[in-house]
């Protein structure tokens, strides 16, 4: 078996990185982008807000992301309706379109029930997802762990499905890997190229191993680097977790046993 | 002439806040005046308003426009 990790292929792009990381919460836009090049990430999330128009040192965002090195896709976060999250996928592509960058045709779906959780709505997910869907987008879509939700989405025509490993920045890992065991199951049944990306949730390193041996195809995470005591190192130790569980996963592990096998011969000790 | 002058600008809510736009008013006339730095995005009444409409989009009192920007997010 090859060793050599196959691109991720998502709608129309290729990717060497199966590693996605957000652009929110850091310290600086320095450390952001350190992180960023520390986690050799090919693909950064963004969020549209209202223009500051009143910015004391008129920095911005975009003068620490190299626009022509990295895909941005641009989140619907903050969004409570179905309406909402297309008019801000829509701002979204407007903006991304300017750049030139291949981000334009994505848009990172969220749909989210309430405030506290941050847990997707359904019935608003499933909506916007077709809105976007009829006008063009490739469609990337935050859910819960749901199998039957993933399907739906996939069914809807979801460019990907990305189910939550835990709460947005709980830093609770794969709370139920079950569950995410089952729509990869289910979502690469006679399709096994199918990206499916764990996103939200990661705490640590081990977080992402988890969830690409499962068979995830990618990660997407922000908190679990940007607010870790040493931001950049985290996102070292991130980029090699996701190779590490990418390829236990395809070198296929042993099974679990109640009981000990020795590893070394059990015939020919001197002893008796 | 004060009469006049008050016809002169109509409100609109700008990002939230309210504003005095001077008419006529369009989306280009309010991008000159406040200078977004780019790139950023405009929508009128919540319907996305495209570069190459900016001079054609008449704003009306009372317009809810946005004008956006990418920021860090996950």
């Amino acid at each position: 078996m090859s060793t050599d990790p196959k691109p991720l292929r998502i709608g129309t792009q290729e990717f060497r990185s199966r590693l996605f990381v957000g652009t929110g919460k850091y310290e600086t836009y320095e450390s952001m982008r350190e992180c960023l090049e520390a986690s050799r990430c090919e693909v950064v999330t963004v969020a549209v807000r209202r223009e500051r128009l009143i910015d004391a040192q008129d920095r911005n965002l975009l003068d620490f992301i190299d626009t022509k090195r990295y895909t941005i896709l641009p989140n619907t976060a903050g969004c409570f309706t179905a309406e909402d999250a297309v008019r801000v996928a829509r701002l979204g592509r407007d903006i991304l379109e300017q750049l030139e960058n291949p981000g334009a045709q994505w848009v990172k779906l969220e749909v989210l029930h309430d405030k506290k959780t941050l847990l997707p709505d359904p019935v608003g997910t499933i909506e916007a997802t077709r809105t976007l869907i009829n006008d063009g987008f490739q469609v990337l879509v935050y859910t819960s762990d749901d199998p039957a939700m993933a399907c739906r989405l996939k069914e809807a025509g979801a460019t990907s499905v990305m189910p939550a490993g835990s709460p947005i920045g709980s830093g609770q890992g794969v709370l139920n890997p079950n569950n995410i065991r089952i729509i990869l199951e289910m979502l690469k049944e006679g399709d096994p190229d199918y990206p499916v990306i764990v996103d939200a949730g990661v705490g640590t390193a081990s977080d992402v191993t988890v969830a690409m041996e499962l068979g995830a195809d990618g990660v997407l995470l922000n908190t679990g680097i940007a607010h870790a005591k040493h931001p950049a190192a985290m996102a070292r130790a991130m980029a090699h977790a996701i190779d590490a569980g990418y390829l236990a996963f395809r070198a296929g592990r042993i099974p679990r046993k109640l009981y000990a096998t020795a590893s070394s011969p059990v015939e020919n000790t001197i002893i008796n | 002439m004060s009469q006049t002058d008050i016809r002169n600008t109509i409100e609109i809510q700008l990002n939230g806040e309210p504003f005095a736009a001077d008419v006529p008013a369009t989306v280009a006339s309010l991008v000159a005046t406040r200078r977004p730095r780019p790139p950023f995005a405009v929508e009128v009444n919540k319907q996305l308003v495209r570069r190459p409409q900016y001079e054609t989009v008449t704003l009306n009192e009372g317009d809810v426009v946005e004008i956006v920007t990418l920021v860090g997010g996950g």
